[in-house]
């Protein structure tokens, strides 16, 4: 508990505390250099962690595609409910 | 609001982006690149072999001049084969039933095989516009229904692949309906049905990766005509 003290930014998702949740989104890297680092560090992490492995399955490619069916139908909601709400199609 | 078949050819915007724009990302996204190390995993392993094995086939009846557009076909191929079968999962849009798309990558790539021809040998290019032997008074005719037919090539490569994704995307709308309305009525002939849906859902499996497949196919033979 007595580490030197890590400025707000550079501090990771988890360790934030929810008070300093403003602070530590208002530092972040907005830029677009920035967005792709962060979706390079975060394509990264998943590669390595379920397809880049010794004995990977196809559970890594088959997350990859419930979450793009999942993202599709969120897309396409505004659409589809008209679908539910109908009585007579 | 009328509501009909077609609907699931339009392409869905959500807050502004077409979710065409995140279908089109999707292929570039699922296939990864090679690292510097000899043994990489199986995902990769697999890629390899598949490109391995489609180029092999593909460059069989090309000549040299063919070679250099090995990249370009196998890049596309795999495009137009991930695009088909990430459509068949549900509620995901397939671009390539977009006649726009289909017209877009067959028009240039058709144009450069046949300006390639008529640039490095005009008169081997236009001496296929007539086929060898052909009786002295139909030579007129023949020649305006070759160049017919040549232009005709990117509208017949484009509109291929639109209409047999679309027809089979339709058909499985409308079979699942059946099936679906049925059930409460006439459980039997739902479950019939829906034997016929599982039937037709291996066959769009195998149409996506076929029609790819003749494209490119189709492709690299204008190719081979006028390298």
């Amino acid at each position: 508990m007595a580490d030197r003290p890590v400025p707000v930014v550079e501090k990771r998702l988890m360790d934030v505390k929810l008070g300093e949740l403003g602070s530590w989104l208002g530092g972040r890297d907005f830029t677009p250099n920035g967005i792709i680092s962060a979706v390079r560090r975060g394509h990264d992490r998943y590669y390595n962690k379920y397809i880049n492995v010794k004995k990977g399955g196809i559970g890594g490619v088959a997350m990859l595609l419930v979450g793009y069916v999942a993202l599709s139908y969120l897309w396409e909601y505004d659409h589809i409910k008209h679908d539910r709400w109908r009585k007579y199609h | 609001m009328t509501l009909s078949f077609f609907d699931q050819f339009m392409s869905p915007t959500y807050l502004g982006i077409p979710l065409m724009a995140l279908a089109l990302t999707l292929p570039w996204i699922l296939y990864p690149t090679p690292s510097a190390r000899w043994l990489n995993n199986r995902f990769l392993a697999l890629q390899g072999w598949f490109i391995n094995r489609f180029t092999q086939q593909l460059l069989l009846p090309l000549s040299l001049g063919g070679h250099k557009w090995a990249a370009l076909l196998t890049s596309l191929m795999i495009f137009l084969i991930t695009l088909n079968m990430l459509g068949l999962l549900p509620y995901t849009f397939t671009p390539t039933t977009q006649l726009s798309l289909n017209l877009g990558l067959a028009v240039p790539l058709w144009l450069a095989t046949v300006l390639i021809g008529m640039r490095n040998q005009p008169t081997h290019a236009l001496g296929h516009l007539l086929p060898e032997g052909t009786p002295g008074p139909l030579i007129p005719v023949l020649i305006i229904i070759e160049t017919i037919s040549l232009f005709i090539r990117p509208l017949a490569l484009g509109v291929r692949l639109t209409a047999n994704l679309t027809a089979g995307h339709l058909l499985i709308q409308l079979i699942a309906t059946a099936a679906f309305v049925l059930l409460p009525l006439m459980p039997m002939v739902a479950i019939l049905t829906s034997t016929v849906l599982v039937l037709l859902t291996l066959l769009e499996v195998a149409v996506a990766m076929i029609q790819a497949y003749v494209f490119v196919l189709l492709l690299s033979l204008y190719l081979q005509e006028n390298v």
